[in-house]
C-alpha cells in the first residue's frame, strides 16, 4: 500500500493560530463592555468600523501579494490589530480618523513588511502614532463618562460631526485624567487638587479605572492560559509603578503615584495586550523582561516630561527597534551548557 | 531496595501528552511468525553497513551469519529463519526520503531450523572486553531507536569509571508499548540483561527509570528485581512527561546531572541503555542467541487488531500488517516510529528493522497549511534542551547555516515537542533535520574539496620547487661556464691567432694558385665560355630539380 505524506505532524495540542487570536479577542471582551457602560456606544462604532477597515484591507493586501486570502482572513490578527487600535484612540475619534489609522497599520505597517509574522514593528501602534502626530487636535477629543448619547445620537456624532440638539461639544467631551493632570501640573496647580475634578474616580480615571480592571481580568485569563508570557505585563508595570513611587515620594504634589498611573490611560491594555504582541516583542524569556522594562520607563518619561498626551505608543515601538538585539544578546543557556 | 533512595529532578521545558497506550497492551505479545519472505538491508546499525558473506542461492540456517562487521562501529547480520538467499540487490528501506540500500532476500522454508549455537560460559567468569565481544557477535544494537552497536557504549575505555548504568524503561512516546508488554512478560529477562551490562561496565550501581503509567510494568521490574536478588539495580518510577524518555532528559531526571551540551553521558560517568537491548543481551550471552527478532508495536486508528508482536527482523511491513488483521479501510497514513518522533513511511513494501520500535497507522492526516511564524513562543516553553526553536526556525528558513549554529541546533533531540505546540502549525522538527542534513552534507564538501585544493596547493609547490631547482641548475652552470671561459681566455686567444694565421695563408695560397692571370684573348674567351655553360647546367639542373621536388610537395599538401 502507497501512503501520502501529510504536511503536519499527526499529533497537535489543536491551539492554532485563530484559537489564540480568537482568545485574545475574548479577553478584551470585559474590558470593552464595561467600556461601553461608562461612555455609551460610540466605542462598539469604532471597533467595528476599524474591524471592517481592516478586513477589507487585509484582504486586499493579500491577493496584491497573492496569498491565499481564506485561511490568512481566518487567523483573526487582523480583528485584533484593529480592535487595539479601535480601543487605544480617542473615543470621539471621527470616522475617518479610525480608516486612515487601521489603513496605515495593516497596508503599510503590516503587509508592506512583509505580512504577519514579518513586522518589525506593532502595526496598532504605528496605525495610532500616524494619527497622532498628523491629527493632534482630534486625539484629545474623549467622551466624558455617563455622557447620555443614545446610538443614533452617537452615530450622527461619529459620521457627520453632528450634535445633537440641546447638547454642547464641551459638555461630553473632556480630555483624558492624564491629560488633565498635565494642563493642570503645567498651571501649577497641585496634583491632589488636580484629582478633586469629577473626571477622577477612586484610585484613576472616573469609569478608566473599572475599564482597566476589566482589561487586567483579559489578561490575567491569558496568562493563566498561557496565551502570554508573564514577563512583559509584570516588567512593564512594576517598572511604571516603581517610577511613580519614586517620584511621588519624592514631590507628591507633581508627581502622581502608581495607581493613577496604572489604572490610567491604556497602561493595562498596553501591558497585557499591545507590548505583548508576539511578532514585534522580544521572544527570549530574558528579552522580554529588558524589552518591558525599556517600555515602562520610555511610557513613564514620555508621559511625564514629554509633550504628548500618553507616551505607550513611542514607548513600544521604540523597543520594537531594538528586539533582534536585544534577542541575540539574551540566549538562554541550552540544556548541559557549561556556565 | 526501594525507589525512595533516588532522589528525582526534572528537565526543562515537556508535554503532557495524550498517550493512546490502552490500545495496543490489552493482549499477550503474539509469538514471532514466519513471513514468506525477509528483506535484511546491510546496514540497520549506526556506521559502517556489515559486510556480505553469502550470495544468492545460498541456503541459510537460522542464526547464521549473513554478513560480518565492517569496521570497529558495525556489528554482524545473522538469518532470522531459514531459507534460501534468493538475490541480493539494492531494495527500498524504511527510511523519510524512501531511500534504497542494498539487502539481502531470503525466501523462509517455514522450517525454522537453527544453526548449531554453542551456549555461552557463565558471564560473571568473562572478561568485560569478551562480553563486549560477544554482545557484538550477536549482532546487537541499541533497540530504542538509534541502532547504535551497544557492545561500543559498553565500552567506557580506561581512563573513564562509570558511576551509574542508567536503563531506560521510560518509553514516554504517545501509542508505543513494546518496552512496557516486555517489561510486563520478560521481567527477568530484563533484569538478568542489565546485570551482565552492570559486569561488562563494572558500574557500581543501576537506575531503571519507568514512567508511571506503567505501574504493571513497574511491579513486575521490582518483583523480578526482588527474585533476582539484584541489590545494586533499583527500579524507579518517574513522572510521565515527554520526552523524559530522551537519554539526557531521563539522566537529569534520576540523577540530577546534565551531560555537557553536544557531549557523552560518558562525559559524567553514566551509561544510558534501553531495556529491549538488555532482553537482546540476556539472551545472547545466556541463550547464545543473536539478535533476530524484537517486539514491534502495531497500533494506531488505522490498525484493525493493534498489540505487540515478536517480528523476526527484516518482515516485510504489509505481512506485518495483514497478521496483525490489516488495515481500517479509512487508513491515512503510516508511520515508523511514535508521532513524535517517528517517520511517515511512503509505502508499506519495507522491511523492519533491528531498530524499529512501533508501526503506526492513524485515519487522520492533518494537511492545514503552515502559517507564518509569529514568535509566540511556545516552541521554547517546551524545549527540553533549552533552545530558542523559532530563532532555529528563522534561520533554517533562511537557510542561514553559520547563524543557526550559533542558536545550537545540533543541541536539538529532534523530540518534537515544539511542533506539538506551534499555532501556526509548521513542520519545525523538518526543517531542524534540513539544516543539520544540509550542515552535514556542506562539512563533506568542504572536507573534499579541501582535500582536492590541499593536493592541487601541492602540485603547485611541487611545480615550482621544480623550476626552481632546474633554474638553480641552470644558474650554476651558467656560472661554471663563465668561470671556464675566463680562465681559459689567452689559450683561445692564441688558438684564435693561430686560426687566423692560418686563414690569411690560405687565402695567400688560393690567391696564388690562381693562373689566369697572363692570358691571351681567345684563351679568356674559351674559359668565359666554358663558364657560361657551367652556369646553364646548373641553372637547368635546379629548374629540374625543382620540377622534381614539386609533385613531392603536392602530395605532401594533399
Amino acid at each position: 500500500m502507497q501512503f501520502n505524506k501529510p504536511t503536519q505532524s499527526s499529533l497537535h495540542n489543536n491551539d492554532t493560530l485563530s484559537v489564540v487570536m480568537l482568545r485574545v479577542l475574548l479577553a478584551l471582551l470585559p474590558g470593552t463592555v464595561i467600556y461601553c457602560y461608562f461612555f455609551g456606544w460610540s466605542i462598539l462604532f469604532n471597533i467595528t468600523l476599524a474591524c471592517f477597515t481592516a478586513v477589507i484591507s487585509e484582504a486586499l493586501m493579500l491577493s496584491l501579494r497573492k496569498r491565499p486570502i481564506q485561511p490568512y482572513l481566518k487567523d483573526y490578527s487582523a480583528i485584533v490589530t484593529a480592535c487595539l487600535l479601535a480601543l487605544a484612540l480617542p473615543t470621539l475619534a471621527p470616522w475617518w480618523l479610525i480608516v486612515i489609522a487601521t489603513l496605515f497599520a495593516i497596508v503599510i505597517a503590516k503587509h508592506l513588511y512583509g505580512g504577519l509574522g514579518y513586522n518589525p514593528f506593532n502595526p496598532a501602534m504605528v496605525g495610532y502614532v500616524v494619527v497622532m502626530i498628523s491629527f493632534p487636535q482630534y486625539m484629545t477629543q474623549w467622551l466624558t463618562p455617563h455622557n447620555g448619547l443614545d446610538l443614533l445620537q452617537a452615530l450622527q456624532l461619529h459620521l457627520w460631526g453632528i450634535m445633537p440638539e440641546n447638547i454642547i461639544l464641551d459638555s461630553v467631551t473632556s480630555a483624558t485624567p492624564i491629560d488633565s493632570i498635565k494642563t493642570g501640573l503645567s498651571l501649577q496647580q497641585p496634583l491632589t487638587e488636580i484629582t478633586q475634578s469629577p473626571l477622577f474616580g477612586t484610585v484613576g480615571g472616573k469609569g478608566w479605572e473599572w475599564i482597566a480592571t476589566g482589561f487586567l481580568a483579559g489578561g490575567l485569563w491569558l496568562l493563566y492560559k498561557n496565551t502570554i508570557s508573564w514577563q512583559i505585563p509584570t516588567s512593564m508595570l512594576a517598572t511604571i509603578a516603581i517610577f511613580a513611587l519614586i517620584f511621588n515620594f519624592i514631590t507628591p504634589d507633581q508627581y502622581a503615584g502608581p495607581l493613577l498611573h496604572l489604572f490610567n490611560g491604556g497602561t493595562i491594555l498596553a501591558a497585557f495586550f499591545i507590548a505583548t504582541d508576539p511578532v514585534t516583542a522580544s521572544t527570549t524569556p530574558k528579552g522580554r523582561i529588558i524589552y518591558a522594562i525599556g517600555i515602562g520607563i520610555l511610557t513613564y518619561v514620555i508621559r511625564t516630561w514629554g509633550g504628548y498626551p500618553d507616551g505607550i505608543a513611542f514607548a513600544v515601538l521604540l523597543m520594537n527597534m531594538a528586539v533582534p538585539t536585544i534577542d541575540y544578546y539574551t540566549q538562554p543557556k541550552v540544556f548541559g551548557a557549561k556556565e | 531496595m526501594s525507589d525512595t533512595q533516588v532522589k528525582l529532578s526534572t528537565f526543562p521545558g515537556g508535554l503532557h501528552l495524550p498517550g493512546h497506550k490502552g490500545i495496543s497492551t490489552n493482549k499477550k505479545i503474539g509469538s514471532a511468525f514466519i513471513p514468506s519472505k525477509l528483506v535484511l538491508p546491510l546496514q540497520q546499525h549506526i556506521g559502517e553497513s556489515s559486510e556480505l558473506l553469502v550470495k544468492a542461492g545460498d541456503k541459510v540456517l537460522k542464526g547464521q551469519v549473513l554478513a560480518k562487521a565492517n569496521g570497529y562501529v558495525s556489528v554482524p547480520l545473522h538469518a532470522p529463519t531459514s531459507g534460501t538467499v534468493t538475490n541480493i540487490e539494492e531494495q527500498a528501506v524504511p527510511h523519510p526520503s524512501g531511500l534504497t540500500a542494498t539487502c539481502i532476500t531470503i525466501e523462509t522454508d517455514q522450517k525454522d531450523k537453527w544453526i548449531s549455537i554453542e551456549k555461552p560460559s557463565d558471564y560473571k567468569t568473562m572478561d568485560p572486553s569478551a562480553l563486549r565481544n560477544r554482545i557484538r557477535e550477536a549482532g546487537i544494537v541499541g533497540l530504542g531507536g538509534a541502532g547504535f552497536p551497544t557492545f561500543i557504549k559498553l565500552n567506557p575505555g580506561a581512563r573513564t569509571a562509570i558511576d551509574e548504568l542508567i536503563i531506560n524503561a521510560a518509553e514516554c512516546e504517545p501509542y508505543i508499548t513494546c518496552d512496557d508488554m516486555l517489561m510486563r512478560e520478560r521481567a527477568l529477562d530484563v533484569i538478568k540483561g542489565v546485570q551482565i551490562m552492570q559486569h561488562a561496565l563494572q558500574a557500581k550501581r543501576c537506575i531503571i527509570g519507568i514512567e508511571d503509567n506503567k505501574q504493571e510494568a513497574y511491579l513486575a521490574l521490582q518483583q523480578a528485581q526482588k527474585a533476582s536478588n539484584a541489590i545494586t539495580i533499583e527500579v524507579t518510577l518517574i513522572p510521565t512527561i515527554y520526552p523524559t524518555g530522551g537519554e539526557k532528559q531521563l539522566i537529569k531526571v534520576l540523577t540530577g546531572k546534565e551531560s555537557p551540551s553536544q557531549g557523552l553521558p560518558l562525559d559524567i560517568g553514566i551509561v544510558c541503555q534501553n531495556v529491549g537491548t538488555a532482553v537482546a543481551i540476556s539472551e545472547a550471552l545466556i541463550d547464545g542467541k543473536p539478535l533476530i527478532s524484537r517486539i514491534i508495536t502495531v497500533t494506531g486508528n488505522g490498525i484493525k487488531q493493534p498489540g505487540n508482536h515478536d517480528v523476526l527482523i527484516g518482515t516485510p511491513i504489509n505481512e506485518l500488517i495483514e497478521y496483525s488483521g490489516g488495515y481500517d479501510t479509512n487508513v491515512q497514513q503510516l508511520i515508523m516510529g511514535g508521532p513524535m518522533m517517528g517517520f511517515n513511511l511512503l509505502s508499506d513494501q519495507v522491511p523492519v528493522i533491528k531498530t524499529t520500535n512501533c508501526l503506526l497507522a492513524l485515519n487522520e492526516n492533518n494537511s492545514s497549511p503552515a502559517m507564518p511564524c509569529i514568535r509566540c513562543g511556545a516552541c521554547m516553553d517546551v524545549c527540553p534542551a533549552k533552545l530558542l526553536p523559532q530563532q532555529l526556525y528563522w534561520n533554517a528558513y533562511a537557510k542561514d547555516f553559520d547563524k543557526i549554529q550559533d542558536y545550537n541546533l545540533f543541541d536539538c533531540i529532534e523530540c518534537g515537542c515544539c511542533t506539538y505546540v506551534c499555532p501556526s502549525q509548521i513542520p519545525l522538527v523538518q526543517y531542524y533535520r534540513f539544516a543539520k542534513t544540509e550542515i552535514w552534507a556542506q562539512e563533506r564538501d568542504k572536507i573534499k574539496s579541501d582535500h582536492a585544493r590541499e593536493r592541487h596547493e601541492f602540485r603547485l609547490e611541487r611545480l615550482e620547487h621544480e623550476k626552481q631547482e632546474r633554474e638553480e641548475r641552470m644558474r650554476k652552470k651558467k656560472a661554471a661556464l663563465q668561470k671556464n671561459k675566463q680562465k681559459t681566455d689567452p689559450k683561445k686567444d692564441a688558438i684564435a691567432e693561430a686560426l687566423a694565421r692560418v686563414k690569411a695563408k690560405q687565402q695567400n695560397n688560393s690567391v696564388e694558385s690562381k693562373n689566369t692571370d697572363n692570358l691571351t684573348k681567345e684563351q679568356q674567351q674559351k674559359i668565359e665560355e666554358i663558364n657560361n655553360r657551367r652556369k646553364k647546367q646548373s641553372s637547368v639542373s635546379d629548374k629540374e630539380n625543382d620540377a622534381l621536388n614539386k609533385p613531392e610537395k603536392n602530395n605532401l599538401t594533399k
